[in-house]
């Protein structure tokens, strides 16, 4: 770890003035990850500055009938916010199978949005990693990819996005509000995160000096039919081997219009929209569930360790459909799987 | 004054260890105390081509950084780094010269006036090295490894290997059912809560006190005097209160050797702490490759046991332990045969780790007697109860206590055993398929040679000391509960004082043998005080022991009274009034009845209950139950949180735990414990932990110890589960859900 500077902002505008100043400066909110990044050597930032207690951290309806989510909302607070587990529950399921009750307590929405892959190759400075030092190589293509995803990989990185949040956001179709130098803007959920092609060390389409302000939730929230089914290696505090997030709009037993979105699986939340689009107007049953897993999994390729999330990928979205359809969304407290 | 010995008083310690007022290794002080980070290697084997500190030097607050070229005077010879329990080889000596052993080993100190200017300090260290060809992989080193040779350290010599019996080979050949299997246990790595660190402080004097985190404070103290070359008065190890051990602790590591070098460099007291990460360049579990063969009559009794294990070690050092002689203790079988082989790899020396050998070797037999009941069509347990064995198979002795059937019988009832459908994926609920398994356990009951000082004073107060460890297991408490006992006090009379190693002798804390050991040890030194009371008692006018023999006299709520007629008794405070001493001191070594004619162990039954999605293969444990013989159970409260932590260890072995090596690169890629999964909440349901009765006599108060016991078999049992739940056997661990989805 370097030594470096803390400056805290007093507004968004005193934020994005004060990165703009110093490049090498990153902004830290709840520290979850990027502090582990800067024990570990790999991020080294000669400044933080802290935008924690930025008034960002008020979760409001919208005019449109949806939610907007300020960036310092913490996850504890969002996944038990009375609006959020009403309206939105696949949102605060997904959070609450993410990380630790105390991790949850600290990490903020935008942190969640702007968490770093978990992968080992990334977190060890004696290994190679495009994405920590473009050009090194990828230690994990012939390495250990348990992990790892199967789905958009690049021949320069083959790491996973590890929220959980975020596969619930992607399916919502939230929107990111940005501020930047260049003023505010706003990024559709499928935009916001990257696959890593040649430049890996990109996770997201941040430019540099933006930050994320606030994310918004449209009105569908699919809250009767939905599921969020996570599978991991113990039931509790593990990033996700394969997750599911679904929500389902059901009438006479049709399928009217369908969510699904991966974790664990990809460099971003993966939604497949061919396969929402094939279970639109089906009827729910195993069947169909299956034909909208081949789609989403027609391109998976594994690389060794990891060539059982295929399979495994493919049974946790027909679990996870069959769960939204029947109105039993997986609980996030007592393990077994519904 | 009921006794104390076999209640569930909570732990004495408990209120210093809430409160923080309990101190660990890395919390101790002194004025101007300098803080040090270590820098290690990248690479796995190789020299050091260029060591350049330049730049850590530079940094404000940095006093030195000590390597190779600039360290203080160390021993040359490998005897100087023996310790008590180093296996055969030549030691690691850390900071010794420029070769480069294992990935992760310490190259470099830097010691600087804070812990943060350390750490950075230590980033900017650049390191060249000349990079030599390395294996990690004991399967690469399969064919290489060598047969075990018999220990040269003589505290090593019950690892030898076991001697054969009758000819295995021609009895597996004609056995009616065979099973024969290839099991795997992957490296594991210890994870205490507490990190290992080492605070030398160098006193007005000019002599140390290190508090090292350690299983043995004697055991540092005189591995410090060989390396150093320091007299043993020049050196006090302390280590009152640690936060986990498990067998990691019992070997000095490489934190005490760096502050001592540091502190002796600068004559500074000068702190070590190791990072998280840091903690994977220690020991650990050494991976094991067994292969097990069984034959069996039609009877269900065993004919023919065959046990073939490759444990993994480094190249500098021969660790292993009897890996392969629990298959031909734990079942009556005429022929048995053993054959065990070291790969030696480029890793750091493995070590011992809770109930080392038997959890690993347990594990592969106790899944292969379970392969073997489905090939002859009969119930698990019923094939342990048809080749029990009340005799030592390797000596053909008795034991001394063996309740073991006994837990058999309270085990199988408390879990409902006669309940189970041997038809594998038979049991049902919902989408979950359901899975019994269950499995035997063994330890051994050691003894071992120690020395406890008590001191009465008149007031009827009693300080117990003795130089072990307490590693978190309860030492303190059962010390205090046998001390009260045997000197007739209330427990709050008994003050305890250990891990200091100018206190009287003790062994490191390993083995499941300090229980047994030390509260013998103040069983002894009690009766030493005992008789000095009852030699003063006498001198009393008209004293009405007078008469009374030594033997025919207890301390009992603060009096000696007589055995025979309990009317008869002196206060321990008119007793010594009458010597006119304000307090008796008593020093005693106790040493353990030689008893050959015996075989001494402690045994388990564990029942497992698995539900394992059958889509998706996610294993939930949600039932155990352990029945444990151990002789006497000096604290039923701590005795039970042992064996629930074991219990906890065998589900996190059979599910969790994998070291994983990049062997391309030879480093550790989930060096923490966010990535290197043991068992969270969510995984432990219920637990049930039940203790047979086992009087036994091989020692005065009949403890046999129970560190270890608790977590053999378990691993076995959780995967003799998973195979009825699913017919499937996954026969190399951690059982991960991948394996049951193919």
């Amino acid at each position: 770890m370097i030594n470096f500077q803390y400056v805290r902002a007093n507004s968004i505008a005193d934020a994005v003035n004060l990165i703009a100043d110093d490049p090498a400066a990153k902004f830290v909110a709840g520290g979850t990850n990027l502090i582990d990044l800067m024990k570990m050597d790999v991020e080294q930032p000669t400044k933080l500055i802290d935008i924690s207690r930025l008034a960002l951290d008020k979760v409001e309806d919208t005019a449109e009938g949806g939610l907007r989510i300020g960036a310092m909302v913490r996850n504890s607070d969002l996944a038990y916010h009375p609006a959020v587990e009403a309206r939105y529950p696949v949102l605060s399921s997904a959070i609450r199978a993410g990380a630790s009750q105390q991790l949850r307590n600290m990490a903020s929405t935008g942190g969640n949005l702007l968490q770093r892959t978990r992968c080992a190759y990334f977190y060890d400075i004696a290994l190679p990693c495009n994405k920590r030092t473009p050009g090194s190589g990828c230690g994990a293509l012939a390495g250990h990819n348990r992990m790892h995803a199967i789905l958009g990989t690049s021949d320069a990185c083959i790491a996973v996005f590890p929220s959980d949040m975020c596969v619930a956001l992607a399916l919502l179709e939230a929107r990111v509000h940005v501020s930047g130098p260049n003023g505010a803007r706003t990024i559709a959920f499928d935009a916001f995160h990257r696959l890593p092609g040649e430049t890996p060390q990109r996770d997201n389409n941040l430019e540099p000096g933006e930050m994320i302000v606030a994310v918004e939730l449209p009105s569908a929230g699919f809250a009767s039919n939905y599921s969020y089914l996570k599978i991991r290696d113990r039931l509790s505090y593990a990033f996700a081997l394969v997750s599911v997030g679904v929500g389902l709009e059901i009438a006479d037993g049709r399928i009217k219009a369908a969510r699904l979105a991966l974790g664990g699986v990809a460099h971003k939340p993966w939604r497949d929209t061919r396969a929402e689009a094939a279970l639109a107007g089906q009827a729910a049953n195993e069947a169909v569930f299956r034909q909208a897993a081949d789609i989403v999994l027609r391109d998976a390729r594994g690389f060794g360790h990891n060539n059982f999330k295929i399979e495994l990928a493919r049974r946790a979205i027909i679990r996870a459909l069959t769960q939204a359809a029947n109105g039993t969304p997986q609980s996030q407290s007592n393990k077994k799987i519904a | 004054m009921a006794p104390y010995i076999g209640t569930a008083v909570s732990r004495v310690d408990g209120v210093a260890k809430v409160t923080g007022a309990a101190k660990y290794a890395a919390e101790f002080s002194a004025p101007g105390l300098l803080y040090a980070s270590i820098v290690s290697a990248t690479i796995t084997k190789g020299r050091i081509t260029r060591i350049d500190t330049s730049a850590a030097l530079a940094v404000e607050g940095v006093l030195t950084v000590l390597t190779h070229e600039n360290r203080p005077r160390m021993a040359d010879k490998d005897e100087a780094y023996k310790d008590e329990v180093a296996p055969d080889g030549s030691p690691f000596r850390p900071l010794y010269d420029d070769k480069i052993k294992f990935n992760g080993q310490p190259i470099a100190l830097v010691v600087a006036e804070r812990s943060e200017i350390a750490r950075f300090a230590a980033s900017l260290v650049v390191v060249e090295y000349g990079a030599a060809a390395y294996v990690t992989d004991v399967f690469r080193r399969r064919e290489a490894a060598v047969p075990v040779k018999a220990p040269a350290n003589p505290s090593e010599a019950l690892f030898a290997p076991p001697k054969p019996r009758g000819d295995a080979d021609r009895a597996l050949a004609a056995a009616a059912v065979r099973h024969e299997g290839e099991y795997y246990v992957p490296i594991e790595h210890h994870n205490p809560m507490e990190l290992y660190a080492a605070t030398a402080i160098v006193d007005p004097d000019g002599k140390l006190t290190v508090y090292d985190k350690t299983q043995g404070v004697q055991n540092i103290q005189h591995y410090l005097c060989g390396v150093f070359g320091l007299k043993s008065d020049d050196v006090k190890v302390m280590n009152p209160y640690m936060g986990g051990g498990f067998g990691s602790g019992l070997r000095p590591q490489f934190e005490v050797v760096l502050a001592v070098l540091a502190a002796r460099a600068l004559q500074r007291s000068v702190r070590v702490v190791l990072t998280r990460q840091q903690m994977y360049a220690l020991g650990y579990r050494p991976a094991m490759i067994q292969r097990i063969a069984l034959g069996a009559n039609r009877d269900g009794t065993l004919d023919a046991i065959s046990h073939d294990a490759i444990t993994v070690t480094s190249q500098y050092e021969d660790f292993y332990r009897q890996e392969t002689a629990w298959s031909g203790l734990l079942y009556t079988s005429a022929n048995a045969k053993y054959a065990h082989r070291l790969a030696h790899l480029d890793l750091a020396t493995s070590c011992d780790m809770r109930a080392p050998s038997a959890a690993t070797a347990v594990y592969a037999l106790e899944a292969a007697m379970d392969e073997l009941a489905v090939a002859l069509k009969l119930d698990p347990l019923e094939l342990r109860l048809r080749c029990y064995s009340d005799r030592d198979q390797h000596e053909d002795r008795p034991y001394s206590s063996k309740a073991l059937r006994e837990c058999y019988r309270q085990g199988a009832e408390a879990f409902g055993w006669s309940r189970r459908n041997p038809e594998p994926r038979s049991m049902r609920e919902g989408t979950d398929l359901v899975g019994w398994g269950m499995a035997t356990g063994v330890w051994d009951a050691f003894q071992a040679p120690i020395t406890v000082r008590i001191v009465l004073t008149a007031n009827g107060h009693a300080e117990v000391a003795c130089a072990t460890s307490d590693i978190g297991t309860g030492t303190y408490t059962i010390m205090a509960q046998v001390a009260a006992d045997m000197l007739g006090l209330p427990l709050d009379n008994i003050s305890i004082k250990l891990g200091d190693s100018s206190l009287p002798q003790s062994p490191v804390e390993g083995g499941s043998w300090i229980a047994a050991s030390v509260s013998n040890g103040i069983a002894t030194t009690a009766a030493r005080i005992r008789n000095e009371l009852l030699r003063l008692a006498k001198q009393m006018p008209g004293s009405p022991l007078a008469d009374v023999g030594s033997d025919d006299v207890a301390l009992a709520d603060g009096k000696l009274v007589s055995k025979r007629d309990s009317s008869r008794a002196v206060s321990i405070a008119d007793a010594m009034r009458q010597g006119a001493v304000e307090r008796i001191e008593q020093e005693e070594t106790t040493n353990p009845a030689q008893d050959e004619k015996r075989a001494h162990n402690t045994h388990s039954a564990i029942f497992a209950e698995v539900k394992i999605d059958e889509q998706l293969g996610v294993i939930r444990v949600t039932r155990v139950v352990s029945a444990i013989a151990a002789g006497r159970i000096l604290n039923t409260k701590t005795a039970t949180s042992q064996i629930l932590g074991g219990v906890v260890w065998g589900i996190g072995m059979a599910l969790h735990e994998e070291t994983q090596i990049d062997h391309t690169f030879g480093r550790i890629v989930n060096a923490n414990i966010a990535e290197y999964h043991v068992p969270v909440h969510a995984d432990i349901h219920d637990i049930k932990v039940i203790f047979v009765d086992e009087p036994d006599d091989s020692n005065p108060l009949g403890i046999k110890g129970l560190g270890e016991i608790g977590i053999v078999g378990v691993a076995a049992a959780v995967a003799n589960a998973v195979y009825h739940a699913t017919g499937k056997r996954v026969r190399d661990l951690p059982i991960s859900l991948d394996k049951l989805l193919a």
